[in-house]
């Protein structure tokens, strides 16, 4: 057991630094234009929505993660 | 460089000395009012005084205020009011039980002074893929930033000395991570919240003599995100607070609501004949980060702190590759 907590710890790790990754890709060189003033307030809109939506498939694949792990104790 | 070891050495000797001294007349303070709780892991009806959030918001505001007496940074008037609210939110906490949805709420408030001294860079720094600029994405991350690792911690507070034992090892990891990446100033401000968590160790280990309360641990979570933040090592600081996100993580994904502890009817751990912890069968009992360690079979309450200080290391490892990495990219 002590050995799948070390190593969902380090699988929650690898997650970050690939959302990292991820998030730097996509979300760093992401611009609008054609809004005028609005560029700036729309590009960070989507932004959001694009880095929400990336956490929450975070959360899904530790989900199953955890599910894959730790099976036989949840299931107790 | 060398201009700061004076402040470093003098706030970090004021942090651990206030505690130290201060937390035995505040157990007998305490004792003297009979604010004391049910150490629920003990054979007897043994009584443990608390809070000792006093104690630790002491020792942070005098060895931050002799920093800024020092340095002149508006990141350590930052720390020093958002811990300051955090102590607040957890004593109210303390006295009175408030809704699930009161510390968020509250702690996110907390965050206010961050943004209102400008005490952050909007640039989210990733190790490996460098950074990403998120103007108004990262004002939100401030706001949730400290309810996050305020009841993070708090959330960990379920044996002796777990809470302040990991946050010794979380927060000089932090430190250590701060150091690397050479964000000097702000490494020496976050040395006293590893100085402060030792002093209140001594008290709080197994047997602990006094808890820390949601006004100790809201008050030590809290100044671990807002340096997070203020030192623009957010995703460091996540990665050295790992077990406890697990922790968080288990327990929200098996509840699925926020709740406050107290409410939750099923327990997750119990006990054995010979006062061991065990794991339960309970199947409305949240998943926790002990109830997993005990499912290999029963332990003792220090072996279990034993294992999650264990955790704890691991994850300051995995922090301090990572603050590595943050100098290489691709």
């Amino acid at each position: 057991m002590k050995s799948g907590l070390f190593g969902f710890l380090f699988g929650m790790w690898i997650l970050i630094l690939v959302g990292g990754g991820i998030i730097v890709t996509i979300l760093g060189p992401f611009s609008v234009s054609g809004f005028g003033e609005l560029d700036w307030f729309i590009g960070s809109v989507i932004k959001a929505v694009i880095a929400i939506s990336l956490v929450v498939l975070w959360i899904f694949i530790l989900s199953k993660l955890k599910n894959w792990i730790f099976r036989k104790e949840i299931k107790s | 460089m060398i201009e700061l070891i004076l402040p470093a050495i003098v706030s970090c000797i004021t942090a651990f000395f206030i505690v130290f001294l201060m937390t035995p007349p505040l157990i007998k303070f305490l004792k003297k009012r009979d604010l004391t709780v049910k150490d629920v892991n003990k054979k007897n009806n043994v009584m443990v005084v608390r809070p000792g959030g006093p104690s630790i918001i002491v020792g942070i505001i005098v060895s931050e205020i002799i920093l800024y007496a020092f340095l002149q940074l508006n990141e350590i008037l930052a720390i020093i009011i958002t811990t300051s609210a955090a102590f607040v939110i957890g004593y109210i906490d303390d006295r009175k039980v408030m809704g699930g949805w009161f510390k968020p709420v509250a702690l996110a408030l907390a965050a206010t002074p961050i943004i209102a001294f400008g005490a952050y860079n909007s640039d989210l720094a990733f190790p490996l893929f460098e950074t990403v600029h998120i103007p108004i994405l990262y004002l939100a991350l401030i706001v949730f930033m400290i309810p996050i690792t305020g009841n993070t911690i708090n959330s960990i507070d379920v044996l002796n000395g777990v809470a302040s034992g990991f946050m010794v090892i979380a927060s000089f990891s932090l430190s250590i991570c701060l150091f690397i990446v050479q964000n000097y100033e702000i490494a020496i401000v976050s040395l006293p919240l590893g100085f402060v968590s030792l002093a209140f160790y001594k008290y709080h280990k197994i047997p602990s003599k006094i808890f820390p309360g949601d006004s100790g641990a809201l008050t030590l979570g809290a100044m671990y995100g807002a340096i997070a933040i203020v030192g623009g090592v957010e995703i460091i600081a996540a990665v050295a607070l790992l077990p406890a996100v697990l922790n968080s993580f288990l327990f929200l994904s098996s509840i699925k609501r926020i709740v406050e502890h107290r409410q939750i009817k099923g327990k997750p751990v119990e006990h054995t004949e010979n006062f061991l912890l065990k794991a339960t069968d309970d199947k409305t009992a949240p998943v926790t980060l002990v109830r997993l360690i005990l499912a290999g079979g029963p332990l003792s309450e220090k072996q279990v702190g034993f294992v999650i200080f264990k955790l704890a290391i691991f994850s300051g490892i995995l922090a301090i590759i990572t603050a590595f990495l943050m100098g290489v990219s691709f």
